[in-house]
């Protein structure tokens, strides 16, 4: 099984850091993993986003037109992204910024107020722990063991006082799925 | 163990263990993370790093440290490449080692910043002007660039020579799993060319100026001598499903990675195809690519610029079989649904 995800924000939302997490995590699952930003003369405030396999055999194309899932924390990566799912795919979406509910009857669509619950734990800017709880949980692509384990790792010492705050999220996100 | 590292400073990183004495660069998109690395990595380390005002002045950088016995490396991306070509043509002249980066991106001209493919013709061919192909090396992935970096110091000093590692912004800026080699102690040496000071020795000259024809042309038949001996003894390719292939795509990079999926779907599809990739651009495979031509019904030629390797892989096919070619440019990488029904149309050419 080759996981073939999109995480897609506004730059700030902490999409590319998600994506970096859960391709550490696969590498500590020992997996096959790529993680690629777009780049490109990105303005502030738009869209920033990336896109991680995962898989048990070599990758080929680290860039994908179809994604197996789509996390999206705003209205315009829903628009690109919702669509372009493969059937049998998962959509993520951050609820709180994004009005419209997917009408797709062939993929898994969940849609988590996340900006909402990551206030209530006191830290709106962990939305995208909460998202990628989900993500995670409804793919089933990696152990939410894992991301604790690379949150231990790899979180900065600045933010270290977040740690077991970015857990909870990754946990309320999966319970949600 | 295994690390995660972005591409870009996978390289510095591997070209520190190396044992990169002497780094000049230029900030360009989507190199500039290397030069960043190295900006804080060198003088840790007590080694040289300059940011240099132009690329002109990171080539000539490099071509002094060489001359002076350093390990030295500059990296760019294709409009940096272009403007180093006087000095690239200088270092081969005078038979320094020196290690180049180019982080492909979309041109011609000012171009974008984009991935592109469209400095082969730049790279193998010569690029400045006399005769002479650097060593052209292109990695697909984090992994390889790191390995082909550290074999392009030994490459460059081996045959006194310009390595070349040729590869685009996507293999820049992906992260991916990298097993990084122990580093590498620096030592000091005397290769009995390099100028460290003529005390109780005579004096050495490096230099690219031969006035007299006569002499020029002995020069370049030694250049030349060296270029044979590279050309027989350097070629790297790797092949994937090529046993039983009754197709082949032929693609370097970041376009075989592209290409390695679609034959894999292929595959599924029941059509035996199967990947060559050329790793050392120059020397190219030409030999290799020959024996295939004779064993498949057609090949299928995929880079993203015009149809630049193209022309080598036609070379090495003689119109054995059919050569078909896809392409993308201007900074765009395909997808492997676009290279799916080019196999597929290359099956239907033939049948």
């Amino acid at each position: 099984m080759q996981h073939e995800i999109i995480i897609s924000g506004f730059g700030g939302q902490g999409a590319l850091f998600a994506g970096q997490l859960i391709a550490y995590g696969a590498l500590a699952e020992d997996r096959h993993v790529t993680w690629i930003p777009s780049y490109g003369p990105e303005m502030r405030g738009g869209t920033a986003h990336c896109t991680v396999i995962i898989s048990d055999q070599e990758i080929g194309s680290p860039l994908v037109r179809r994604p197996t899932a789509a996390l999206v924390m705003n209205p315009p990566s829903f628009e690109r992204y919702e669509p372009a799912i493969q059937p049998g795919g998962i959509l993520v979406a951050n609820a709180n910024l994004i009005a419209t509910v997917s009408a797709r009857a062939d993929i898994r669509a969940f849609a988590i107020k996340a900006n909402e619950i990551a206030t209530e734990f006191g830290s709106p800017q962990l939305a995208n722990m909460v998202l990628t709880g989900a993500l995670v949980t409804a793919t089933g692509m990696l152990k939410l063991e894992t991301l604790d384990y690379v949150l231990n790792e790899r979180i900065s010492a600045r933010h270290r006082d977040k740690l077991a705050l970015n857990k909870q999220c990754l946990r309320r996100g999966a319970a949600l799925v | 163990m295994k690390e995660l590292w972005e591409g870009n400073q996978a390289i510095a990183e591997a070209a520190l263990r190396a044992g990169l004495e002497a780094y000049f660069g230029y900030p360009i998109t989507p190199q500039t993370e290397l030069l960043e690395y190295l900006s804080r990595k060198m003088p840790e380390l007590g080694r040289a790093f300059v940011q240099a005002e132009s690329e002109i002045g990171t080539i000539n950088m490099v071509y002094g440290a060489a001359s002076g016995g350093a390990r030295a490396m500059t990296s760019s991306s294709s409009p940096g490449i272009s403007l180093m070509q006087e000095g690239i043509s200088y270092i081969v002249g005078s038979e320094v080692p020196a290690v180049i980066v180019d982080m492909m991106r979309g041109g011609p001209g000012l171009g974008n910043i984009a991935p592109g493919q469209a400095d082969y013709f730049q790279l193998t061919k010569g690029g400045g002007h006399g005769d002479y192909h650097p060593i052209v090396l292109a990695p697909w992935s984090v992994q390889e660039a790191v390995d082909l970096t550290i074999g392009a110091f030994d490459l460059a000093e081996k045959y006194r020579h310009v390595v070349i590692l040729a590869a685009d912004g996507n293999i820049g800026q992906m992260m991916e799993p990298v097993e990084m080699p122990a580093p590498r102690k620096i030592e000091k040496r005397d290769r009995g060319w390099e100028l460290t000071g003529a005390i109780n020795r005579e004096h050495r000259l490096i230099s690219s100026i031969y006035l007299q024809p006569e002499v020029l042309h002995k020069h370049n038949e030694k250049i030349q001598a060296k270029q044979r001996a590279i050309e027989q003894n350097q070629v790297r390719y790797h092949e994937f499903l090529m046993d039983d292939a009754e197709y082949a795509v032929i693609a370097f990079g970041t376009s075989a990675r592209v290409a390695h999926t679609a034959i894999t779907w292929a595959r599924a599809k029941g059509i035996r195809v199967g990947l060559h990739r050329p790793i050392s651009l120059y020397p190219f495979p030409y030999a290799r690519v020959a024996e295939i031509s004779k064993r498949v019904r057609a090949i299928l030629v995929v880079e993203m610029n015009a149809g630049q390797m193209l022309e080598d892989v036609r070379l090495g096919v003689a119109e054995r079989v059919p050569v078909s070619f896809y392409g993308v440019m201007g900074g765009r990488v395909p997808f492997p649904d676009e290279v799916l029904p080019e196999i597929e149309k290359l099956v239907n050419s033939v049948h």
